[in-house]
C-alpha cells in the first residue's frame, strides 16, 4: 500500500468517525425530542406534538444521509 | 467417523462450520452507524405514535354530578367533594356572595391535596409551597408546572353541578 493510499484510507475513516459522532448527536436530539412529546401529550398538550413529529423525521432524514455516506466513503 | 478425523483440539462442527466468534462479534463501523440510523427510524416512529395518539384521542366527556346547594357554605368556605370519578378529589370554594369555583384537589406537582387559605387568598400546596391562584387556578409560586384542572360549574336552580373539567 503506498504513501497515497494509506493517507487515503486514513482521511475515510476520519470521516466514518465524525459521521458517527454526528449521528450519535442526532439519535440524543431525537430521544429528548420524543420524551418531550410524550410528556407534554400526558400533560393533555397537543399543540407541540406536530412539529416535533415533523423535527425528528428531519433528523431521521439527516441520520440517513450520514448512513449513506459513512456506506459510500471509500 | 472420529478414528478417521486428524487429532485436533476442536468438534468436528466447529472445523466444518468455520465462523469464528471473535469475528461474528466484531461490529464494524458502518454496521453500528445502521444500527444508530435504525434506532433513528425507532425514534421518528414513536414521534408519529404520539402524534396519532393525540390526534385520534377521544374527545372526553364528563358527566353531569351535582355538587351541592348554592347556600350551602359560607362565604370564602370549601367544601370537597369527587368529579368526574369518585378517586378524583376536588374542591369547591364560595370566593363571593353568589361566586363559586371549583378545582381539582391535586397538586400539578406531584398530586398532593391542596388546600384553601382564606388569609392569604390562594390555593395553597403543603408539600412543597406550591401556591395556586383562587381566581383561574395558575400557579403563582413553587415547583407545580400547570394550573390547576378547573372544574367547570352550571346553576341549575339552587343546585351547583359539576359538568366538566378544564385542563389549563
Amino acid at each position: 500500500m503506498t504513501n497515497l493510499e494509506r493517507s487515503k484510507q486514513r482521511r475515510g475513516l476520519v470521516a466514518i468517525d465524525g459521521a458517527m459522532v454526528l449521528l450519535v448527536i442526532l439519535l440524543i436530539i431525537q430521544i429528548w425530542l420524543l420524551s418531550a412529546a410524550l410528556e407534554t401529550f400526558l400533560a393533555g398538550h397537543t399543540g407541540a406534538v406536530l412539529q416535533a413529529a415533523i423535527f425528528s423525521g428531519l433528523v431521521f432524514l439527516g441520520c440517513v444521509a450520514l448512513n449513506l455516506f459513512a456506506t459510500r466513503v471509500d | 467417523m472420529s478414528l478417521l478425523r486428524s487429532p485436533s483440539r476442536e468438534p468436528l462442527w466447529k472445523e466444518e462450520f468455520s465462523v469464528f466468534t471473535s469475528d461474528e462479534r466484531y461490529v464494524t463501523r458502518r454496521q453500528l452507524a445502521k444500527f444508530l440510523t435504525l434506532a433513528s427510524l425507532g425514534m421518528f416512529v414513536g414521534n408519529l405514535w404520539v402524534l396519532a395518539k393525540a390526534y385520534f384521542a377521544k374527545t372526553p366527556s364528563f358527566p353531569s354530578v351535582e355538587v351541592g346547594e348554592a347556600g350551602e357554605i359560607p362565604v370564602r368556605g370549601v367544601k370537597l367533594f369527587t368529579y368526574p370519578a369518585p378517586k378524583d378529589p376536588c374542591i369547591l370554594i364560595r370566593t363571593g356572595e353568589d361566586e363559586y369555583v371549583a378545582y381539582s384537589q391535586k397538586c400539578t406537582h406531584l398530586s398532593c391535596a391542596v388546600y384553601f387559605s382564606a388569609k392569604d387568598d390562594r390555593l395553597e400546596c403543603p408539600c412543597h409551597q406550591g401556591w395556586f391562584s383562587v381566581r383561574d387556578g395558575s400557579v403563582l409560586q413553587g415547583p407545580p408546572p400547570r394550573p390547576l384542572p378547573k372544574i367547570t360549574l352550571e346553576r341549575n336552580g339552587a343546585t351547583l353541578l359539576a359538568v366538566g373539567v378544564k385542563e389549563s
